[in-house]
């Protein structure tokens, strides 16, 4: 089973490694994990997309609040959450490609971001499998390099990760 | 008060109480040694390898309630205390490990004597720190003993820059330390509590099941205290004994792949299991499976709640401090419910006991190693602290030393780390200057911190080192011979030295024993004439010897080999 974790650890050198040498030492599987600093600079959130059986999710959980830079664990996939990924794909771009392009472009609610004669970047931000659907809609010959940042997740309504 | 960082390191330690630092100096921390070397509060002992530095230190822990405290360099001294870490994280010993580290500018150029200590311990670590400013030391220090000691211990590190004990500033240290992200649970939640006790008491078959966690909370008053207000059976793992006073008649011996017949068949039937400070280890249970196909609840004590539930499923979990929750659980048994009456299960429990699993076969003519273990126990009362190294010697040592006190049993338990044993051993000593101490060890463990013989004459420590020489690497050659078709593959230590006359070198005394009427004089005059010398017992004994019972590894409980006609 799929499953979104989010977290609160300390902003602090090594605290990543920390994460995801629990992940690789316990052979838990992670698909993608998204950090960036929150409001209140000296604490990171962290969503990690990982899978497999209720017991691992349960260890994954429980190891992780053992770090002892993690201030808090939640498994925001239990319940109603909302995610969204970014994606940036530059694709070459010449010819009648150009126009289907911009039209696969507006269909996905994308935006072409950076124009060249020969290019487009376009930015797409969605759930995984809008961005897996984005990429499936474009010809694979056109596509020159595919970033992603990884799922990003919060809880819907009243749930709340906060210290 | 302005200090320099070393300076404020070594007041820190001052600060902790800290009696012992077991150390080696080296360029990257020779500030912290110029300020060890100044005062006199803090003593240090001069080991002669790193890796015994830690060992000694964690053997310190173990025999006290204490944090042990060891000191290393930069880049080699970090490297070899790493095994000594690796140990005390696995057995969750506290304790705090300063290491010197290249100067701050230095770092990331791979510079002499470099390495990334943070990066190398970290997975063996409770927690670990690289302090960057000397007005962090104190605070650094402060948290490294509070980690240590508080949830469920374990060794953190502290890697402090060459130019970091240099700098200076303003020295105070903090006296509390809170922790947004750490806030260890000690007292059990009430409701599973009362639930677990329930249970207990609705129980036709309990067996009680207790672990290192037992020893590491200080617990074992109130685990024999509820033991013997329930009056039910109980089993003790390798890292628990002590726990219960093994000559009690409750009492059924240690579990799992070298425990009784009593134990593993009493933990495999039980109805009930309550298991206290203990994990389920898979020296314990064998295969998971296997022991879960029996139909029981099981209620798990644990300061740690990833460790519940990983392996087995659990029932009733209680996260807490076992000697809080033990606490408690008594508090309620002793208002008044009526205990069930388990008499038929104990006839069962008698029956398994009765098969005399522990019995071997004596001999007249050549050395017992289990009998050396017995008549050690006798001739010291059985009241010595008793350190082990890994393997034949160290499963002897767990079945036929019989602890009736916590924290006198010291060994690798999860780690299983070779050489322990004499620098277990030191760290005991030096706890307790007057007591008796002992180390169970074998000709090859032995060899793997020998050099420590040193350490121990310079600091006068009157250890007995027991050897039991069976010119093997006895738990290698017995697995080569029940399950490699008695291929004995590099497990034979030849060209060994005389070892009575290699103690004698290092100033100590050395004795050799050869013949089974010879272990009683030889411990005799050990314990009594060489009281306060370091003695080497070289005990030649049978070198086909090997430990039962035994369940083999991936094997259940009940599958067990009693002795070599079960082969």
């Amino acid at each position: 089973m799929r499953h979104v974790i989010s977290l609160l650890i300390e902003n602090e050198s090594g605290a990543l490694s920390r994460v995801s040498g629990l992940f690789s030492a316990r052979g838990y599987n992670i698909e993608s994990l998204t950090v960036a600093p929150t409001e209140d600079a000296s604490m990171s959130r962290m969503t990690i997309v990982t899978s497999g059986s209720d017991e691992i999710i349960e260890q994954i959980t429980k190891q992780l609040n053992k770090l002892i830079e993690v201030v808090k664990v939640v498994d925001i996939s239990e319940a109603a959450h909302i995610e969204r990924e970014l994606m940036l794909i530059k694709v070459r771009a010449t010819g009648k490609d150009r126009e289907e392009i911009k039209r696969t472009t507006d269909i996905f609610r994308a935006r072409i971001i950076d124009v060249t004669e020969a290019s487009y970047v376009i930015e797409l931000t969605g759930n995984q499998a809008k961005l897996d659907a984005f990429i499936g809609a474009l010809d694979p010959t056109l596509i020159l390099e595919t970033v992603r940042s990884g799922v990003c997740g919060v809880g819907r309504g009243d749930r709340v990760l906060k210290l | 008060m302005v200090l320099t960082g070393a300076e404020i390191v070594i007041r820190c330690l001052q600060e902790e109480k800290v009696e012992y630092v077991f150390g080696y100096p080296g360029g990257a921390v020779l500030y912290i040694y110029d300020a060890l070397f100044q005062q006199e509060a803090v003593r240090h002992i001069l080991v002669r390898h790193e890796q015994a530095a830690v060992h000694a230190a964690d053997g310190f822990a173990r025999s006290t309630q204490s944090v042990g405290v060891a000191l290393v360099t930069s880049g080699p001294g970090a490297t070899n205390a790493v095994t000594g870490i690796a140990t005390a994280f696995c057995d969750s010993i506290p304790m705090v490990i300063i290491s010197g580290q290249v100067p701050t500018a230095a770092i990331g150029q791979d510079a002499f004597q470099e390495v990334d200590t943070v990066g190398i311990t970290r997975p063996c670590v409770k927690h670990n720190f690289l302090v960057k400013d000397v007005r962090d030391i104190a605070a650094t220090i402060k948290k490294a003993f509070y980690l240590a000691k508080t949830g469920r211990p374990g060794p953190v590190l502290v890697d402090i820059p060459k130019d970091i004990t240099i700098a200076k500033c303003e020295f105070e240290y903090p006296k509390e330390i809170s922790m947004r992200s750490y806030n260890p649970v000690v007292k059990g939640h009430q409701g599973q509590i009362k639930k677990a006790v329930q249970l207990l008491l609705e129980a036709k078959r309990p067996m009680i099941y207790a672990g290192g966690g037992v020893v590491l909370s200080d617990a074992a008053e109130q685990l024999t205290k509820l033991t013997r207000l329930l009056g039910y059976p109980i089993t003790t793992t390798l890292m628990g004994l002590g726990g219960y006073p093994a000559s009690d008649r409750q009492y059924l011996g240690m579990p799992g792949m070298h425990g009784t017949y009593e134990a593993n068949m009493s933990m495999h039937y039980s109805d009930v299991l309550l298991a206290v400070g203990s994990r389920f280890d898979d020296r314990v249970i064998g295969d998971p499976n296997n022991f879960a196909e029996e139909p029981r609840k099981i209620i798990h004590i644990d300061i740690d709640p990833s460790s519940i539930s990983k392996r087995v499923r659990v029932d009733v979990p209680i996260v807490g401090d076992v000697k809080d929750v033990l606490d408690e659980m008594i508090r309620q048994l002793e208002a008044g419910p009526a205990r069930p009456d388990i008499s038929a299960w104990w006839k069962q429990v008698e029956d398994w006991r009765s098969r005399k699993c522990m019995d071997y076969t004596n001999s007249d003519t050549i050395i017992k190693p289990q009998f050396v273990v017995q008549k050690l126990w006798e001739v010291t009362g059985g009241d010595a602290y008793i350190s082990s190294d890994v393997g034949q010697h160290q499963m002897w040592a767990a079945q036929y030393y019989r602890f009736d006190k916590p924290r006198r049993w010291l060994n690798s338990g999860g780690l299983g780390t070779m050489g322990v044993g004499m620098p277990y051993a030191m760290g005991a000593q030096l706890a307790h200057p007057g007591a008796t101490v002992a180390c169970i060890t074998g000709e090859a463990s032995i060899q793997m911190n020998i050099q420590e013989l040193s350490t121990c004459k310079q600091f006068r420590l009157p250890i007995k080192i027991c050897n039991l020489n069976n010119r093997y690497l006895g738990m290698v050659r017995q697995w080569q011979q029940l399950f490699h078709g008695q291929r004995y593959s590099e497990s034979y230590m030849d060209s060994l030295p005389d070892f009575a006359k290699l103690a004698e070198s290092y100033g100590h005394v050395g004795i050799r024993i050869d013949k089974p009427c010879d272990v009683e004089g030889a411990l005799r005059e050990a314990f009594t004439t060489h009281k306060n010398d370091l003695v080497f017992l070289d005990f030649q004994v049978d070198q086909t010897e090997n430990v039962y019972p035994m369940v083999r590894g991936g094997k259940g409980l009940t599958e067990m080999i009693l002795s070599a006609e079960d082969l």
